[in-house]
């Protein structure tokens, strides 16, 4: 059983399957679940993904202090109009992440991919690839599980919360799972995938989490939208055929430690970054009437 | 340590924080399978959970989950209207505990104004958690599994007659601490087990000199 990218790589190589079958058997190892149990799970999962992915696009929703309401409709109907200087795919693909992000501030109902701050990145990323390249459910649904296995991989030898590793470990390791699965529904190999996933995280290495007046609102979700960009350059790089130098679980091992090595202040404590700005107390001031600190 | 792909992919939860707010919320449900009929619950809140935990729900998540909220229930929001409906009494503050997760906080349960059982657990990230004391013994819960709490006086024989009331139910145990003050005083066992546990069971497992209480914890 493979406790690393590198062992998990190695199976998938000599069994010459994708990563999503070697994550599937140790997960029916490990639980006594079987195959079509653990994809209905997923396919249960994701139902609530899409469902997230969605909701805020033509519905601005309520959240404490409003920081976010309002920005992914804003964001889908510019993606819509066709001017844009990404293009409508990658415009609709940061609407969906921060339509995510915003059903989670209004304390509605979504699936963690893997926390709540860093929900949008996955799910945006994986629909709307598969929607691009016409995939069925069911391939995007073993994306997903190439991804989830990665992010068990980071959660087993390091972090994933805020608190612990700052925004990298949030919205960074679900980048890196999003790559991952990206390059996956694109046909690449199992090595482009972890590629992939290494490239995102260091292109995200040592990012604080700075939440302003401590909400899971900004910079939240606006990272959501770029971290699922970066997770989608990432897998352009891989598929690319750009070679990393640094292993995959080297690149874990260092943003754990960076995260280590983050102040009390830049991990989610709302005492540096953007969240120690003068307008971002005014904004504490004006939510909760007090100081932020 | 091996970690299902579904708490990646997971929880499904009430947002916004899956350390603060589910996270919060499982910890208060799996502390108060440990307490029964309390009129009182009080929460000091170390670390994180005190410098950012109101924007975050994190006083609602706490609340809801002793009453049994679960951590993808919309009513989670609602809990401060809830617990006054239910005559149940609460209290925040801020706390200072020793080596502990930042993200943590000290749960006391009271009934008539005695306390019942302290317990402090911690959020560890993608509403993950771990009770780490209960009553002052450490111990390592998580929640994940079924798990039996026993108290017990730390005398030989007491395990035995616990594993062997398992194995005669063909349940299997999947992780055992036991923790004591010292030596032939009162201790206490944490045993996480794959499957769930019957009544009976526990009734058997209750029946000996040296178990003073034993607590099924679902999940």
């Amino acid at each position: 059983m493979y406790h690393s990218c590198k062992q998990l790589l190695q199976m998938a190589e000599a069994q010459k399957v994708p990563i999503h079958e070697i994550v599937i058997e140790k997960e029916r190892k490990n639980s006594g679940a079987s195959r079509a149990d653990i994809m209905e799970t997923m396919r249960g999962r994701y139902g609530i993904m899409l469902a997230s992915a969605e909701k805020a696009l033509e519905q601005p929703l309520p959240s404490e202090g409003g920081l976010v309401t309002g920005i992914a409709s804003d964001q889908y109907r510019y993606a819509r109009n066709g001017d844009t200087l990404c293009g409508s795919f990658l415009n609709t693909v940061m609407a969906r992440a921060l339509s995510c992000s915003e059903v989670n501030a209004s304390m509605g109902r979504i699936c963690a991919m893997p926390t709540a701050g860093s929900c949008g990145i996955v799910p945006a990323v994986l629909m709307s690839v598969g929607e691009k390249e016409m995939l069925d459910e069911e391939t995007i649904i073993l994306a997903l599980i190439t991804a989830s296995g990665l992010g068990a991989i980071v959660m087993e030898n390091a972090t994933v919360a805020g608190s612990e590793g700052g925004c990298q470990a949030e919205c960074g390791v679900a980048a890196a799972m999003a790559a991952a699965g990206a390059v996956e529904l694109k046909r690449g190999t199992p090595a482009m995938a972890l590629e992939a996933f290494s490239l995102s995280l260091v292109n995200i290495m040592g990012l604080v989490c700075d939440p302003v007046a401590g909400l899971v609102q900004i910079p939240c979700a606006q990272r959501n939208a770029s971290q699922a960009v970066n997770a989608l350059l990432s897998a352009d790089l891989a598929l690319g055929g750009m070679k990393f130098p640094i292993p995959p679980d080297e690149v874990i091992e260092a943003m754990y430690k960076t995260g280590k090595m983050l102040p009390v202040q830049l991990r989610e404590t709302a005492q540096g970054g953007i969240a120690a700005t003068e307008t971002a107390k005014e904004i504490t001031r004006q939510i909760f009437g007090r100081n932020s600190d | 340590m091996s970690i299902s792909i579904f708490q990646v992919a997971g929880p499904v939860m009430i947002g916004p924080s899956s350390s603060h707010t589910a996270g919060a919320a499982r910890l208060g449900r799996i502390a108060a399978k440990l307490a029964d009929r309390f009129d009182f619950v009080s929460f000091g809140l170390h670390g994180s959970f005190a410098d950012t935990g109101k924007g975050h729900g994190t006083d609602k998540a706490l609340l809801a989950g002793v009453m049994g909220i679960r951590e993808d229930d919309e009513a989670l929001g609602q809990a401060f209207s809830i617990a006054a409906e239910n005559h149940l009494d609460f209290e925040f503050h801020k706390t200072e505990l020793s080596g502990i997760h930042e993200n943590s906080v000290r749960i006391g349960f009271y009934r008539d104004g005695q306390l019942l059982c302290e317990i402090d657990g911690s959020s560890l990230g993608g509403g993950e958690v771990l009770i780490s004391r209960i009553d002052g013994y450490e111990v390592e819960l998580t929640g994940n599994l079924p798990a039996f709490f026993i108290r017990q006086q730390d005398k030989c024989g007491v395990l035995s007659h616990i594993t062997k009331v398992l194995a005669e139910h063909n349940i299997n145990i999947a992780t055992m601490k036991v923790s004591r003050k010292s030596r032939s005083e009162d201790a206490t066992c944490v045993i996480e087990v794959d499957e769930g546990a019957a009544g009976e069971l526990l009734t058997r497992m209750k029946d000996h000199p040296n178990i003073y209480d034993v607590r099924f914890i679902g999940v």
